[in-house]
């Protein structure tokens, strides 16, 4: 086909008539969701599942007669994994789209990089991810586990399993920095001892040397909260040179995207985590989400710790909007900051009025066959470390992200 | 005394793992002088062909050593023959084709596999020396390196298919006058640089959680190496191997390992800096 700029234009101008038209005329009767994950590229592992997991929650909720009597429409962005994109992106779901709350952002860095367009727009924001604690905003809702909740389940349990001595390997970035600072208080408080930490950029993928060390240095319990594809390769070479049977090892990110089904049962069966969510979570709500799972998509071997908090976050906005009876953002906001609680797949979530973090169960867990086996649930842990540094009914214009000081 | 044998045997798996990654490369850049920003790649492609048929139940074996080196060396065949024949001696050329080339079978990989970490089990148990636990596929991969120089070092000067591959390099009209065509065996040695970079990214697969973006981890480390060995293919592999790999480990011992890869990267500088055509432009001269 020739194409020269006459047509071209003539073309293009259609389409981009098309693609405004029909937002027009819908306007009305719809709620607008907006949505921006990284679907493609190098985090699709972690934003694939969530994208499902919202595309469910609001079927859910469409399908029984929408909110206050309007549908949701979902105005969802492609990020690419590409932290360039989040700002243009979220530009455009405030300005442009002008929708009624934006669920998304997975790395901290993509939540930071729209955070403040959402505040100066005054578009409510949820984060439902796992992360490093201490965003103090009033306009965001977190609803993912921060360090302390996990870490406070996590190492009283592997130190009684294991012992006092403990060897820290962690990612080389604020979320391996602030995660080994927390394992360090808790060792302590536990009488326990950390004999060492090392920290790893993200592209390291050798371990051999490492494995030396820590094997001169002898101690009880390996803690490893490493991210990512190349860090993987540590759980591989540690069973390879046989030490998986002689030191016990915990993680705080093994299994946040799925990553324990990757490994095999040898390389993984043992390893000690402690998430809000569990595939192999034996509740009526957790059954009863993955049957809902696989109804829609097939398989539900997809589902991680972080779609579940995304789909949880949809719905706790959504019954915020029911019992605020509006939607606009400050009556939202104020029934949300009643202490608002729903009940998702991996159980009670309350929503911290101080922190706009979550109080949620803990599930202290150990890999198993490529699954996680819960040994003990912690209820309603709060999360204590954003509470030591945001109080956001004493200081409701706070906007930072505070870096815990120990 | 045990502690010692574990740093040496992690000195000399750091010695193989770098000659395993620059080996390919050696015979690519070294002798055709083609800077294959693709390889990398050719090493990621050898890691998924290797998962992919143990995944189909063929011995790991069987995949990292035949399989693995033969399908990235007919790749690289399809590869030399489309693009790279067109453009030999025109280095800048060279570069941006395959730096494109590694665009495109990252783009090919993710979509058949996925954007997510997948890998293997390695193969072989781990042994103890003393109170230490040491990983048996270090080992293997020791040998396989060894192995690979010891071959390389004999193909190329006792038989007559390497001499011939050298007389090429130094002389393509020489040797087409003496009645060889520099075009097949210019094709011939490409095949072989990329089989021996697919056997590689094989041999290292099962110690690593591989996505398709993995190559990028090994280019960097390939060129140093290739570089700072200079002239001499063998000689210079192993001697800038022995040398990085020491400074690597040992800064990895002392301190961590990001202090030991930028050891490596110090090295590497100050190196090129005093002998700016690699150790075998100034030592061991005229050696293979």
């Amino acid at each position: 086909m020739s194409l020269n700029r006459r047509v071209f234009l003539t073309q293009s101008t259609a389409v981009a008539a098309a693609a405004v038209l029909p937002n027009i005329s819908v306007a009305s009767d719809t709620i607008k969701l907006g949505s921006i994950l990284d679907t493609s590229g190098i985090f699709d592992a972690y934003g694939k599942p969530m994208d499902l997991a919202m595309r469910l929650a609001v079927g859910e909720i469409n399908s029984s007669g929408g909110l206050l009597g309007k549908e949701i429409e979902i105005v969802a962005y492609d990020t690419q994994s590409d932290m360039a994109l989040y700002s243009q992106y979220g530009q455009q779901l405030t300005r442009q789209d002008k929708v009624d709350v934006v669920h998304g952002g997975i790395l901290s860095a993509s939540r930071e990089a729209i955070r403040q367009t959402m505040r100066k727009s005054n578009t409510l924001y949820f984060y439902n991810v796992l992360y490093e604690g201490g965003v103090c905003d009033r306009n965001i809702f977190i609803n993912g586990v921060t360090p302390a909740q996990q870490v406070e389940a996590l190492v009283p349990y592997a130190l009684e399993k294991s012992g006092p001595k403990v060897y820290i390997l962690a990612a080389d970035y604020n979320y391996g920095q602030i995660t080994t600072l927390w394992i360090k208080k808790f060792v302590q408080e536990n009488g326990g001892e950390t004999i060492a930490a090392d920290f790893f950029p993200l592209d390291v993928s050798d371990f051999g040397s490492t494995i030396a060390k820590i094997q001169a240095a002898a101690p009880d319990l390996v803690i490893a909260p490493l991210v990512g594809g190349a860090h993987l390769s540590f759980f591989r070479q540690w069973a390879a040179s046989g030490m998986k049977d002689k030191i016990p090892l915990a993680s705080t990110t093994v299994g946040v995207g799925n990553e324990h089904k990757v490994l095999t049962p040898e390389e993984g069966n043992g390893i000690m985590v402690a998430y809000n969510y569990s595939q192999e979570l034996d509740t009526p709500a957790n059954n009863e989400f993955k049957r809902k799972w696989e109804d829609a998509y097939g398989d539900s071997r997809l589902i991680h710790e972080i779609a579940v908090s995304h789909y949880q976050g949809i719905h706790t906005w959504a019954e915020a909007v029911r019992r605020a009876n509006s939607f606009e953002r400050d009556e939202v906001i104020a029934v949300l900051e009643t202490g608002l609680s729903i009940n998702g797949p991996a159980g009670k979530v309350t929503v911290d009025p101080k922190t706009h973090h979550a109080i949620l169960d803990v599930h202290i867990m150990e890999i198993e066959n490529q699954g996680m086996t819960v040994i003990e649930t912690l209820p309603q842990r709060q999360p204590i470390d954003t509470q030591e540094v945001c109080d956001l009914e004493a200081n409701p214009n706070d906007n930072t992200q505070y870096v815990i000081d120990f | 005394m045990d502690y010692f044998f574990v740093i040496l045997i992690e000195i000399l798996y750091s010695i193989a793992s770098l000659v395993l990654i620059g080996a390919g490369l050696a015979i690519i850049f070294g002798m055709m002088k083609v800077i294959n920003l693709a390889h990398g790649e050719f090493m990621m492609l050898g890691g998924y062909v290797t998962i992919t048929s143990v995944n189909y139940g063929i011995n790991i074996f069987l995949s990292i050593l035949i399989i693995a080196p033969a399908t990235v060396g007919l790749i690289g065949l399809v590869v030399e023959r489309l693009v790279i024949r067109n453009l030999y001696s025109r280095l800048v050329d060279t570069m941006l084709a395959t730096w494109g080339l590694s665009l495109f079978f990252i783009g090919v990989v993710t979509m058949i596999f996925g954007n997510t970490t997948t890998g293997i089990s390695t193969p072989i148990p781990g042994f103890s020396i003393g109170t230490y636990q040491v990983g048996g596929y270090n080992i293997f991969i020791i040998m396989i390196s060894a192995f690979l120089l010891i071959s390389a070092y004999f193909i190329l000067k006792k038989t007559r298919a390497g001499l011939i591959a050298r007389g090429s390099m130094q002389s393509a009209e020489i040797a087409s006058a003496l009645g060889y065509s520099p075009d097949r065996v210019y094709m011939m040695t490409f095949f072989c640089g990329s089989a021996l970079t697919g056997l590689a990214g094989a041999v290292l697969a099962p110690l690593v959680g591989l996505v398709p973006s993995s190559g990028g981890a090994y280019i960097a480390k390939a060129f140093i190496t290739v570089i700072a060995g200079g002239p001499s293919l063998v000689v210079g592999l192993v001697s800038s191997a022995s040398l990085f790999g020491i400074v690597n480990q040992l800064f990895t011992f002392l301190y961590s390992p990001v202090v030991g890869e930028v050891a490596l990267l110090v090295a590497a500088v100050i190196l090129l800096r005093l002998l700016p055509r690699g150790i075998t432009g100034s030592f061991f001269k005229d050696r293979l």
